[in-house]
């Protein structure tokens, strides 16, 4: 009992620094990448406290719901967002023997399954803010999650076909290093497909903030949108822990990996953060078309073959 | 890099490459606050008064394009010295620039006859209240501390016509009998052409 509560409190501690982590490194990352400096004052020591700032104004704003708005939906839609990176978080290990919350035998089904539950709350915040950018996003935001879940579920089970378990700790353990070359597409596909149901840049059209303002999320102010923003950086955590624990051998690294097991894999975790924060500086967005096509005419065929290459591969040799 | 670019997907490594490399880089920002510019010489920051040297010849509030100096002066009668007859000369009541006006042109500083005016580099002075931007004679002359001494010449460049003219000046009298070297020394300096640029005088 007392381990289950002391592993839960980790969760929640994690899911509450990690992001903020990841959004402070983009302040930086971002800022260099564009020969700036990025913030410098808050906390005094190059603008380490800059997130705690933001959040404080945040806290600071009013809370406005639109008169047409859908009041309870529209309300909700942040919560819907953020609570299912949350819930991921609690069942992918960061080590060996139990190094994880829950450790469920369908895993990686539970995780998938519920990181779609977080593109609804983007949904229903388009659906409900009675304006119609916050639609037009939100209808961006549902045609995306159409298009890339599918190859992103694909190219998991790629992995799970690989290791004959669906629970992530399983899957760690059958991993071998040379899954590294042989599923590199199934990761390059779950990872790029994952970047787009994270709508991050240049997978940002339906939040495009020069064409549809800021698409679903239009109407919210304070805290909510503070909210949103956070499920973005949670998502890129979870997506960043998702891909390490399935393409990248988890906690396994070239030494001591029963001991420093869950240090391989926050590292695992902070290089691929990094990563989304390269693509993001390096890439400019990309357009509705190009975005859909991306999905149907390349990520689908690449995860289908990979698919294929996993299973030939299983039989012949397994 | 150039081979990079042309297989498939190089475009998109190309990029990558770009961002790396800058973020490897000093980042440009000047911290301006807490870290002073450096700025380039003769810098047009503010223009200051050195009010020893104003006869209030009024040329500079004259040439200003926008009418931005305001003088006003008095004359003041010397008693006669010596049998001669009482003299007068201008005493300065008031000089201000209005800064809120100026364009900083600098003609002011080049029609100063006196060497009165300069160029300073300080250039924080903002006001909430425009009407504070008018400087009066007192903080005019408080600039005067600012003023850097005038850079020093480039290596190879021609020495100024001053110094060359008194130099050749001298090389003459030198090669004169001892008898007749009274004459060039006072008469060398000022004929020359008509004496360039006064300002840089003030060394």
């Amino acid at each position: 009992m007392v381990e289950v509560v002391v592993k839960l409190a980790l969760v929640a501690a994690a899911f509450a620094v990690l992001p903020l982590l990841v959004g402070q490194a983009e302040h930086k990352v971002m800022a260099h990448m564009q020969g700036r400096l990025g913030p410098m004052y808050a906390g005094g020591f190059h603008g380490w406290a800059q997130l705690v700032a933001d959040g404080v104004k945040f806290a600071q704003k009013e809370d406005v719901v639109p008169r047409a708005a859908d009041r309870w939906v529209f309300k909700l839609a942040p919560g819907v967002a953020l609570v299912p990176y949350l819930l991921v978080l609690i069942v992918v290990p960061v080590g060996p023997d139990g190094q994880v919350a829950l450790d469920l035998g369908l895993g990686l089904f539970f995780a998938l399954a519920v990181m779609g539950v977080g593109v609804i709350g983007a949904i229903m915040a388009g659906w409900a803010s009675a304006n119609k950018y916050s639609l037009l996003g939100g209808m961006r935001v549902a045609a995306q999650l159409m298009s890339y879940e599918l190859p992103m579920v694909f190219a998991a089970s790629s992995v799970a076909m690989a290791a004959g378990t669906l629970s992530l700790p399983g899957i760690v353990g059958e991993w071998r290093w040379w899954w590294l070359p042989w599923q590199a597409i199934g990761a390059v596909v779950f990872f790029v497909a994952g970047l787009a149901e994270l709508r991050r840049p240049p997978f940002d059209m339906p939040v495009a903030d020069s064409e549809i303002i800021f698409g679903p999320y239009t109407e919210y102010g304070g805290l909510r949108f503070a909210l949103f923003i956070l499920a973005e950086y949670a998502g890129i955590v979870v997506l960043c822990a998702l891909t390490t624990v399935l393409f990248l051998g988890g906690w396994k690294g070239p030494f001591l990996d029963a001991e420093l097991g869950w240090l391989w894999t926050l590292l695992k975790v902070a290089v691929l953060a990094f990563l989304v924060i390269w693509l993001r500086v390096s890439y400019p967005r990309m357009r509705e078309d190009q975005l859909q096509k991306l999905a149907w005419a390349y990520l689908v065929p690449l995860s289908l073959g990979q698919l294929a290459l996993t299973g030939v591969l299983k039989v012949a040799f397994g | 890099m150039g081979r990079v670019g042309r297989l498939p997907g190089g475009g998109l490594a190309k990029g990558l490459a770009v961002t790396l490399r800058t973020m490897t880089r000093r980042s440009i920002t000047r911290q301006y606050p807490e870290v002073q510019p450096d700025l380039p010489p003769r810098s047009r920051g503010v223009i200051a008064l050195f009010e020893e040297n104003c006869t209030v010849c009024m040329l500079c509030a004259r040439e200003c394009p926008d009418w931005c100096i305001y003088i006003d002066s008095h004359k003041e009668t010397l008693p006669a010295e010596g049998g001669g007859r009482a003299r007068t000369r201008n005493v300065l009541d008031r000089f201000a620039i209005d800064f809120a006006l100026c364009m900083y042109c600098g003609i002011c500083i080049e029609v100063c006859p006196f060497d009165a005016l300069f160029w300073s580099p300080e250039f924080e002075y903002a006001e909430y209240d425009i009407a504070e931007l008018t400087h009066e004679k007192e903080r005019l002359r408080e600039w005067m501390w600012t003023v850097p001494p005038p850079q020093a010449h480039d290596p190879a460049a021609e020495p100024p016509k001053e110094v060359g003219t008194a130099e050749k000046a001298a090389a003459r009298a030198s090669r004169r009998p001892p008898g007749a070297a009274r004459k060039p020394p006072e008469g060398a300096p000022k004929p020359p052409e008509d004496a360039p640029k006064p300002p840089e005088a003030g060394t």
